[in-house]
């Protein structure tokens, strides 16, 4: 299928998940400010949120199924298989966060359904963020999604560690969005334009490789974008919001924003600056910065909420190897890795949430001493997803671990795969003690899990995610497949538009230089 | 049908037994798990007969795995991986037998990991494909590590991790080094196969990064078997480890650090392990790990540690005997794996008899048992002199033959190895006689049982295999000697070859 994004017809149905979902969201936000009085009513909005989740999904497979093309002039989203398939990703991951949010909001007293609308709003901006095919898209998503997620680190009014993850997430939130928007100005100050696909003609056709502007404006870009990854140096705030914001939140923005973050991130980069070798060194740097820096303090925590915030962390590092590697093979580490990741890591909080009480800050490694014989399965979800986010073979992670390495060597970028190698060895020392707590201590006391319930649902959930990590791990090629065809089709596909000769992209406008 | 699927069968088997005894009730578990590894021997036995010595790689499986990276699932067995899968599984199921009375708690959980374990373990020696043996080498890590993590002794936390992150370690480096031997050769010819046959005869002519890709296969390795400065993990580990982990750990998995030079680091490097210095340092870490391991094992108070140390001494044995890169020596490398298997597993089992009896390990907590429990104090002594290599023993067999082996390459070497025997008369000896024969002063151990039935059982078979091979290697000798005689000649040429183009 092929779409004339010039037409507004074409435009509309370019747009269709996005459509769904605004439309959607404003109408679960009149339900939920018509009826906010009881348990019932936010149970009530949930289930909507995740009917509008669906839809959406729907909407992004139909595009998908019907490979839809853009032809004539880039506009301001992008329209290729990498799009659909993050969107896919970011559906998911909110769908499971808000399914593990049912008895979450319950057993907290968090009774406002707009809980669930903010989630929506948030993954609304999200997917802005990772199909915008211009820097003011990618900001507006941005902000969308930042604005609903300072919330959501709040929700929880009676914790003052909310409202200081809250205040922490707005305020270095802003400073990011400075960078990023001050990126954006330099960038435009050098290129007359923000579009990606016009900044990476311009680069090509004007020799601005070199132009100071244009580099100053990528190095905001990539503290922006550093930010909200939570890359080192630029993580400071992850940990403490992490910490602080309720389980289901903190597994969303570990997931989900990470995922958008990421995916715009790689668009940016390799559409608009595929000209400029150096963000592959800056970014490569990074990375280990990253690599190192997370899992060297993870090693030190001995909360588990706080030790899954630094693996967070850590998981960057390695995700960024796979952006400083770009080209095909990158893409499609990034999205293997990605879900391997996501999946992980909500069933991880998924279970910690469970196990947890009092917004899961005071559950240390220690506390989850004898578990296995009080709930075999939960701790063996819980072994499973550490020994995935370990990157231990037969499991999701270690299938994405070992695309970025192979990414990594096929670059030469042989430097970044050794650490990643090392630092992974680094990161056995955290995620092993809590099998080691779960499975080979002694309860302390007797009746020490008593409480430890995972809901029907949340169980439901961890058991899929559990499931799909073990079967990636064992059977990834279909996973491989789609990544493979979606990374080429990100590249290809700017560059058959740019060539198309029937609409050749729009004259460039001199008229900033 | 046999042929093509028995591997696999191997592979599977062990598993699916291993969710079946997660699943029944706990009083079955361990006759379950009986069953199920004695199933998987019967499975394995025909291979014996079928092996055609002279046929090379057999029984070979090649399916398609992940295309997109060039993977395979290619199983087969040939001359040197052979006896390590019957090793195997012949003391699966002893080690099963052995651990009826030992573990009494979480049952069910311990002998479903032996078996995921014994799926592991056949995994690493059948694999011909690295990304296979790479997926294999690290599964089995999983329940060996719970297995000494949650039944072993009173230090067993510290044991288990740390047995975790050297062996992690140095297979994270492989798990690098694979990749880049991958890139490298699929650039050379075009094709990106992790194929064992494919990269071992395209790998000339890598210059300096062969060395690098050497060491990281080497580290790995050396961690393993455990060469001397890599060996800590290993005393901790076995002391703190409940019996059959003792017993898997000495008989098998240390087994897959020398098979993996065999397999691996040697033949895909030929000419860096060739190269004077690597060979220099390699003889001596061994000579130093024959010597020392002894010497410490003559100082041990506890039994279990004694018999730890003593296996970094064979070990060395061994790792000698692949360097010296004669047919004999290569053969006697390989009858050393099988017999230490054999010897020490059998010791472990004692001491964990001893230890179920007494409940010490400690050398001067007996004395003079000899009178109370006979058969008991019989076959230990028969298993200790099998352990120091007395003809007519197993023991005798392989070290002989290493020794013949090394002296034609390093005659100063093999002189050194061969005080490793004496020395090991001097550890074992002086223990045997302090835990059997002396007096029987202590009236604590006035009263021990002798024997039981099962215990007759388990050990048994070991005593068969210990006198069989000692009286009659020929049989093993035979299937061992044209794939040892391959690997000694296609590396010496390619070594040759590789050093001319270089």
């Amino acid at each position: 299928m092929s779409l004339d994004l010039s037409l507004p017809a074409d435009l509309l149905r370019a747009l269709a998940p996005e459509l769904v979902l605004t439309v959607a969201a404003m109408a679960v936000l009149l339900v939920a400010a018509w009826r906010h009085k009881t348990v019932r009513d936010t149970r009530v909005v949930g289930w909507l949120a995740l009917v509008a989740l669906v839809a959406t999904a729907a909407a992004a497979g139909w595009l998908w199924w019907n490979g839809a093309r853009p032809v004539g002039a880039p506009v301001m989203v992008a329209l290729d298989d990498f799009r659909l398939v993050v969107d896919w990703l970011l559906l998911a991951a909110a769908g499971l966060t808000v399914v593990l949010s049912f008895d979450y909001v319950e057993r907290e007293r968090l009774l406002a359904p707009e809980y669930y609308v903010l989630l929506l709003f948030a993954t609304l901006g999200l997917m802005f963020m990772a199909g915008g095919d211009d820097l003011m898209v990618v900001f507006l998503g941005l902000e969308l999604m930042s604005v609903s997620v300072y919330v959501l680190a709040g929700f929880n009014r009676r914790s003052p560690a909310a409202a200081e993850a809250a205040l922490k997430y707005f305020l270095l939130g802003a400073f990011a969005s400075g960078f990023l928007l001050y990126g954006i100005a330099l960038v435009y100050g050098a290129t007359a334009t923000t579009s990606l696909t016009q900044i990476g003609t311009q680069v090509r056709t004007l020799g601005l490789a070199n132009s100071p502007m244009l580099l100053a404006g990528l190095g905001l870009l990539l503290v922006g974008f550093g930010f909200k990854v939570a890359a080192v140096p630029f993580h400071m705030w992850a940990p403490d919001v992490y910490d602080g914001a309720p389980t289901p939140v903190t597994g969303y923005m570990a997931t989900a924003v990470k995922t958008a973050a990421f995916a715009a991130l790689y668009r940016v980069l390799t559409e608009a600056f595929a000209g400029v070798a150096a963000w592959h060194d800056i970014v490569g740097w990074l990375a280990v910065a990253t690599m190192v820096a997370g899992n060297v303090v993870a090693l030190t925590q001995r909360n588990v909420k706080r030790m899954l915030a630094y693996s967070s962390i850590a998981h960057a590092g390695y995700l960024l190897v796979a952006v400083a590697v770009g080209g095909d093979a990158g893409a499609g580490a990034l999205l293997v890795y990605l879900v391997a990741y996501a999946l992980t890591t909500l069933a991880a909080f998924g279970l910690l949430a469970a196990i947890g009480r009092d917004g899961e800050r005071e559950v240390r490694i220690d506390d989850l001493a004898g578990l296995a014989q009080r709930r075999p399965w939960l701790s063996f979800a819980m072994a499973v997803c550490m020994l995935s986010l370990l990157g231990f073979p037969g499991t999701a992670g270690f299938i994405g671990k070992w695309y970025i390495l192979v990414a990594a060597a096929d670059a030469g970028r042989l430097f970044l795969a050794v650490v990643l190698v090392l630092t992974s060895v680094v990161s056995a020392g955290y995620y092993l003690p809590v099998i080691m707590a779960m499975y080979m201590k002694p309860e302390p006391f007797e009746q020490a899990h008593a409480n430890v319930r995972l809901g029907r649902l949340g169980a439901a959930v961890v058991a899929a995610s559990v499931a799909g990590l073990l079967v990636f791990g064992v059977r990834p090629n279909r996973l491989l497949d789609l990544a493979k065809a979606t990374g080429e089709g990100l590249h290809a596909g700017p560059a058959t538009s740019a060539a198309a000769p029937p609409s050749p992209p729009r004259p460039p406008a001199p008229s900033g230089r | 049908m046999y042929r093509q699927w028995v591997l696999t069968a191997l592979i599977a088997w062990p598993l699916i037994a291993g969710a079946g005894v997660l699943l029944a009730p706990t009083r079955w578990a361990k006759h379950l798990a009986l069953v199920a590894s004695l199933i998987e021997f019967g499975l394995s036995v025909p291979l014996w007969w079928m092996f055609a010595p002279e046929g090379g790689v057999q029984f070979m499986l090649d399916a398609p795995w992940i295309q997109n990276w060039g993977i395979h699932y290619t199983v087969g067995v040939d001359g040197i991986s052979l006896f390590m899968v019957l090793l195997t599984t012949f003391l699966v199921p002893l080690s099963v037998l052995g651990s009826y009375s030992y573990i009494t708690t979480r049952e069910r959980g311990f002998y479903s990991l032996l078996l995921v374990l014994t799926s592991g373990m056949i995994g690493v020696f059948v694999s011909l494909d690295l990304f296979l043996f790479y997926v294999m080498w690290e599964l089995m890590l999983i329940p060996m590590y719970f297995i000494i993590g949650v039944w072993g002794g009173e230090r067993r936390l510290y044991a288990a991790i740390k047995f975790f992150i050297y062996t992690f370690f140095g297979s994270l480096l492989m798990l690098a080094a694979i990749l880049v031997l991958v890139h490298v050769v699929g650039q050379r010819t075009g094709v990106y196969s992790f194929a064992y046959a494919h990269l071992v005869s395209h790998i000339g002519g890598l210059g300096s990064l062969a060395f690098w890709l050497f060491g990281a296969f080497a580290l790995a390795f050396a961690i393993k078997v455990p060469m001397f400065p890599f060996h800590t993990w290993l005393p901790d580990a076995h002391v703190e480890a409940p019996t059959a982990g003792s017993v898997i750990l000495a008989g098998i998995l240390l087994k897959m650090g020398t098979y993996g030079f065999l397999r691996f680091a040697v033949p895909l490097f030929p000419a860096v392990a060739l190269h004077p210095a690597v060979q220099q340092i390699v003889v001596l870490l061994a000579l130093i790990g024959i010597v020392y391991g002894g010497l410490v094992a003559m100082v041990q108070p506890d039994f279990k540690k004694l018999i730890a140390y003593s296996s970094v001494a064979h070990l060395g044995f061994v790792m000698l005997g692949i360097w010296a890169l004669t047919l004999q020596s290569v053969q006697g490398a390989l009858m050393v794996m099988i017999n230490h298997g054999i010897s020490t597993g059998a010791l472990f089992f004692l001491v964990g008899m001893l230890y179920e009896r007494r409940h010490s390990r400690l050398i001067e907590a007996f004395g003079g048992i000899a009178r109370v429990v006979p058969m008991l104090a019989a076959v230990l002594t028969i298993v200790s002199l099998s352990s120091i290599g007395l003809p007519a023993t197993n023991g005798f067999v392989g070290e002989f033959l290493v020794l013949v082996g090394v002296f034609r390459s390093y005659p100063l070497a093999a002189l050194i190895a061969a005080t490793g025997v004496i020395i090991a008369a001097m550890y074992l000896l002086p223990a045997l006689q302090r835990v059997i024969y002396n007096p029987l002063d202590k009236s604590a151990n006035e009263k021990l049982p002798d024997l039981s039935l099962r215990e007759i059982t388990v050990l048994v078979p070991l005593i068969a295999c210990i006198l069989w091979i000692g009286v009659y290697p020929q049989p093993i000798l035979r299937r061992i000697e044209p794939a040892s005689r391959q690997f000694v000649q296609t590396v010496r040429l390619n070594a040759a070859a590789f050093t001319a183009t270089r």
